[in-house]
């Protein structure tokens, strides 16, 4: 018990340590550059603790959870040679949690009005909805066929920056012939795919099968699946631009 | 009262989130490799500390750090403050008008990266595969100074309303030279911190600012000006992580021939 209340204790300190920074700058700009008086602090400080206990059991949760399930299956997969469930399941775990991304959803809503002002679909509510749908297929697509790829790429052990700089030559060309309205919302859209909970899972798998294949060093070929995902979003909206618009 | 339900909602919200990938996963864990989950009560557990964690911390972001970082935002890039003490504005205005305001998109830059939670979950894995070698705390910095770099850079740049283009092309051969340089492992970790940094925290809080400095900055529209600072975000943590590593393989270099250079002295 004494133990378990040393741990929690520890954990929370870490998180207070984490938000230290934040803290000091709001403190700091508000009190002494624009020496304003700090507003609502009631809620502020409430705010903050939440913030420290939710980092805290998220640290928690990512380590019991989070990481444990995406070695396992990537161990799991290995085990069982089959690999084209693995890229099934590879796709899948792209495509499903991009899909339901709030922060793309947003961000799809955003783009369907632009395009809407901009006059390149009619401004009706029913195809607004289904150039935001459209939209939102698109990236969950490309997302999955990221992780995909990614994972073609730790199995055969091809260094990342090939694809990499290839996947940036791509967001050039597409860059000079795409609509421009959509050029922004393209760019943004590779940042807001890859969120907290997909993260830490496509971490572990990554790093979980280049730990169980022969030959595969995790460091090299277990990392790099996040930067595809935020990579090929871009080209693919730019895409869907080109087609729709 | 309020704020439990908005908790309440979050957390909803938050479970609805990890559902489907909480199905994927035990489908193709159960279906397709026929497996037991083992430890299955510390992983639920687990589970559900993400969801309790997630839903806190996003009302806590919601409830204290985002009003606050907007108002900021706003007083920061408002005239009335830039001005303040000068007799005439005048119609041209001049970059280094707007010393706090680069100031001030470094430090929020930094410090909400440090406490970017996929930030800290990759950190923690990259220290564990690469045996204490990279350190979860240097990591952790190095992004930060380059999320850091990038924001006020890129507020230089629309104060300056020179083109995006420019300033991205420039990084990427930065990108290029480093990854013919640098220690082989560190790169695909550093391609991947650039994605990681632009999340949960510190998305919204530089988007505001971006909007309040294209809207309030003379001749700047919010739409075309107002993107960007997330690209900059997610570009310039590459440059400071292989900056960081190189760094790292010279100094250890650097001792070892001064340890070679003792030996054979003595």
């Amino acid at each position: 018990m004494a133990q378990l209340f040393q741990n929690i204790l520890k954990t929370l300190l870490d998180s207070v340590r984490d938000l230290l920074p934040i803290i000091i700058v709001i403190g700091f700009f508000q009190l002494a550059i624009l020496q304003q008086p700090i507003p609502n602090l009631n809620s502020i400080l409430i705010g903050t603790l939440l913030v420290v206990i939710g980092l805290a059991l998220f640290i928690k949760g990512l380590q019991m959870a989070l990481f444990p399930i995406g070695e396992n299956i990537a161990y799991a997969f290995a085990r069982k040679g089959s690999v084209v469930w693995l890229l099934v399941f590879a796709f899948a775990l792209g495509f499903g949690t991009t899909i339901a991304e709030p922060a793309l959803i947003a961000v799809s809503a955003e783009a369907a009005k632009v395009a809407a002002s901009a006059e390149l679909i009619p401004d009706i509510a029913s195809e607004r909805n289904s150039y935001a749908l459209g939209l939102r297929i698109t990236v969950a697509v490309s997302v999955g066929l990221a992780i995909l790829i990614g994972v073609i790429r730790i199995i055969k052990g091809w260094p990342l920056q090939y694809l990499i700089i290839g996947g940036y030559a791509g967001v050039v060309i597409m860059t000079i012939f795409a609509p421009k309205e959509i050029i922004g919302i393209a760019y943004d859209s590779g940042g807001v795919t890859t969120s907290t909970v997909t993260v830490p899972l496509v971490t572990a798998l990554g790093v979980g099968l280049a730990s169980s294949i022969q030959g595969r060093n995790p460091m090299i070929d277990g990392f790099g699946l996040i930067a595809l995902a935020s990579l090929t979003p871009m080209i693919f909206v730019m895409g869907y631009g080109m087609v729709v618009h | 009262m309020e704020l439990l339900t908005h908790i309440f909602d979050t957390l909803q919200q938050t479970l609805f989130d990890l559902i489907p990938i909480i199905a994927i996963i035990f489908f193709f864990q159960l279906i397709v490799l026929r497996q037991k989950i083992s430890n299955l009560k510390n992983i639920l557990l687990g589970l559900l500390y993400v969801l309790l964690g997630l839903g806190l911390f996003l009302v806590g972001l919601e409830k204290a750090l985002f009003p606050l970082g907007n108002l900021m935002a706003i007083q920061l890039t408002d005239p009335a403050f830039i001005y303040a003490g000068v007799e005439s504005v005048a119609n041209s205005i001049h970059w280094a008008d707007y010393f706090w305001v680069y100031m001030f998109a470094a430090a929020i830059g930094f410090s909400t990266t440090i406490a970017e939670p996929s930030l800290i979950a990759v950190a923690i894995k990259a220290n564990t595969v690469s045996a204490g070698a990279i350190g979860v705390w240097g990591l952790r910095i190095a992004v930060a100074i380059g999320v850091a770099i990038g924001i006020s850079l890129g507020a230089f740049r629309i104060v300056t309303g020179t083109p995006l283009h420019y300033y991205i092309i420039v990084g990427y051969i930065l990108v290029l030279i480093q990854t013919v340089y640098a220690p082989k492992m560190i790169i695909p970790l550093a391609y991947d911190s650039g994605g990681v940094t632009t999340s949960t925290v510190t998305v919204p809080l530089v988007a505001a600012l971006g909007l309040g400095l294209a809207s309030t900055v003379p001749g700047r529209s919010a739409i075309i000006d107002g993107f960007g600072l997330i690209a900059f975000a997610s570009l310039f943590p590459i440059i400071t992580v292989m900056a960081y590593a190189q760094l790292s393989e010279w100094r250890y270099k650097h001792n070892m021939e001064k340890l070679d250079k003792e030996e054979t002295d003595s």
